[in-house]
């Protein structure tokens, strides 16, 4: 869990463009509060995608999906648990 | 002009607000289209009968004492109105946006209050959301909002508000506090006494003079309470985006339709020297005509579908289908509008070029080039080409 935060906190720095080093968020910090634009949390998706090997489906692109690390890690769990299934 | 207002009656049982509407626009609107336009001067009249009517109103929900019209009654009311004057439209379809943001997004006593006085002093409201700096990035700030002792301060430099000098409260985007990102942003109600503005500018444009958005500079203070209690990212998804594109449309669906009005009228008439003999110009009216279809089915069914979305899912949180839809529409919308009244331009040939005549294309052609700039389609496309990205809902 802590090493797939680090991944996600990774990727935020990478391209998440917030106001505040990812590395100091805690996991339920807002994202969009400190910054996290709808352009960015595409990228940010797509970047996602591609290291954990997954696609997010059309129901989980809101910005709920988004709001925090903590968030972000239950979305891309539930698709890896879903993708382990079939 | 004279200050005497001609205010038609019955205006205030009129349950059928689109039949209202409509009726103002043919009966005001229409007769001093012309002349706002020349003079590039706020329809005064117009809001005038309006307000008689009780139309300002027409959108509060009913238990705030309004009339409780929807989207589609809305967009029906400034399709109508603009026909005759878009500029009239147009302001009447901003003020029912800002409208639906506060009734959807202010929850607590203060609004509430707010939305009752609205309607019981018919007050026309505006917003101020483009800025110095940010340009037309709806979605960034770069004033903030300064909180003390439950009071606010806020002062935003903005180069554009439409009618902001005739609106009697606005709505003005800003950054939720001064260390707060870009995108953190508070929607926030402004109204006299404690909403001063500074005129920076002037409103000498090609189309929608009418409308008379100048610069100015707002600085507002209040009442804590007067920050709407949702963030403005979700209004701007749920309201502000979907609410003002599809009024927009609606506007612009009324110019093509005016357009395609005249150039009806035109073609009977050479029909009619010439019996039994069909106008080459009939054909280019069946392609207008067309064209006019698909424009209108395309405004009505984005309504309805938002409709149905807001009946349900959107008090959540909408996803990115809605974004893309609404963005596709304003960007087909608006083009449209341009290709039907050129179109219906060269059904009219000269007379339709001239000033004066009752087949007169100038400013319908000239309004509907704004709508491919009021939020920039280039914008819009470059946001929809980012959420296709990821989008599979094809």
């Amino acid at each position: 869990m802590a090493a797939m935060d680090d991944e996600i906190r990774s990727i935020l720095a990478r391209y998440g463009r917030l106001a505040v080093p990812a590395g100091t968020l805690g996991e339920h910090d807002d994202l969009p509060r400190v910054g996290l634009t709808s352009h960015a949390s595409v990228s940010v998706m797509l970047a996602l995608e591609d290291q954990f090997d997954i696609e997010f489906p059309e129901s989980m692109l809101r910005k709920s999906t988004f709001e925090s690390i903590a968030a972000i890690r239950v979305a891309v769990q539930t698709l890896l648990s879903v993708g382990q299934a079939s | 002009m004279t200050a005497t207002i001609e205010v038609p009656r019955a205006g205030a049982e009129c349950v059928d607000i689109t039949a209202a509407a409509a009726r103002i626009g043919a009966e005001v609107a229409a007769e001093a289209a012309d002349s706002v336009d020349r003079d590039a001067r706020f329809p005064h009249e117009t809001f005038a009968a309006l307000r008689a009517a009780r139309l300002l109103s027409a959108t509060i929900p009913a238990d705030l004492g309004g009339k409780g019209a929807g989207v589609t009654e809305a967009g029906a009311a400034v399709e109508a109105l603009g026909r005759h004057c878009a500029s009239s439209g147009m302001v009447l379809a901003m003020h029912y946006l800002q409208i639906a943001c506060l009734a959807r997004h202010g929850q607590n006593q203060l609004l509430r209050a707010f939305l009752r006085r609205v309607e019981a002093d018919q007050l026309l409201l505006a917003s101020a959301t483009t800025e110095i700096g940010i340009g037309g990035k709806l979605r960034q700030s770069s004033c903030a909002v300064e909180l003390a002792d439950g009071r606010f301060e806020l002062e935003k430099h903005a180069p554009v508000i439409s009618y902001g000098a005739h609106a009697d409260a606005l709505l003005v985007t800003a950054r939720r506090t001064p260390d707060s990102a870009p995108n953190d942003q508070v929607l926030v109600l402004c109204e006299p006494p404690g909403l001063e503005l500074e005129q920076t500018g002037s409103w000498d444009t090609i189309g929608m003079r009418g409308t008379v958005s100048p610069g100015f500079v707002v600085r507002a203070s209040g009442d804590a309470g007067q920050v709407l209690t949702d963030s403005f990212g979700d209004i701007a998804a749920r309201t502000m985006l979907p609410v003002s594109h599809l009024l927009w449309s609606h506007v612009w669906l009324g110019i093509a339709g005016a357009a395609l009005e005249k150039a009806g009228g035109f073609v009977r008439a050479e029909a009619r020297k010439q019996p039994g003999t069909t106008p080459a110009s009939a054909t280019r009216l069946a392609e207008a005509g067309a064209m006019y279809a698909t424009m209108r089915a395309m405004v009505r069914e984005a309504t309805r579908a938002f409709c149905e979305l807001d009946s349900g899912s959107l008090a959540d949180d909408p996803g990115i289908g809605l974004a893309l839809s609404m963005n596709a529409l304003k960007v087909s919308a608006s083009e449209r509008v341009v290709e039907i009244v050129t179109k219906a331009l060269r059904i009219c040939g000269m007379a339709g070029y001239k000033e004066g005549s009752p087949y007169s294309m100038g400013r319908l052609l000239r309004d509907a080039h704004s709508a491919a700039l009021m939020v920039g389609n280039d914008r819009l496309l470059g946001d929809n080409a980012q959420l296709l990205l990821l989008y599979k809902g094809w």
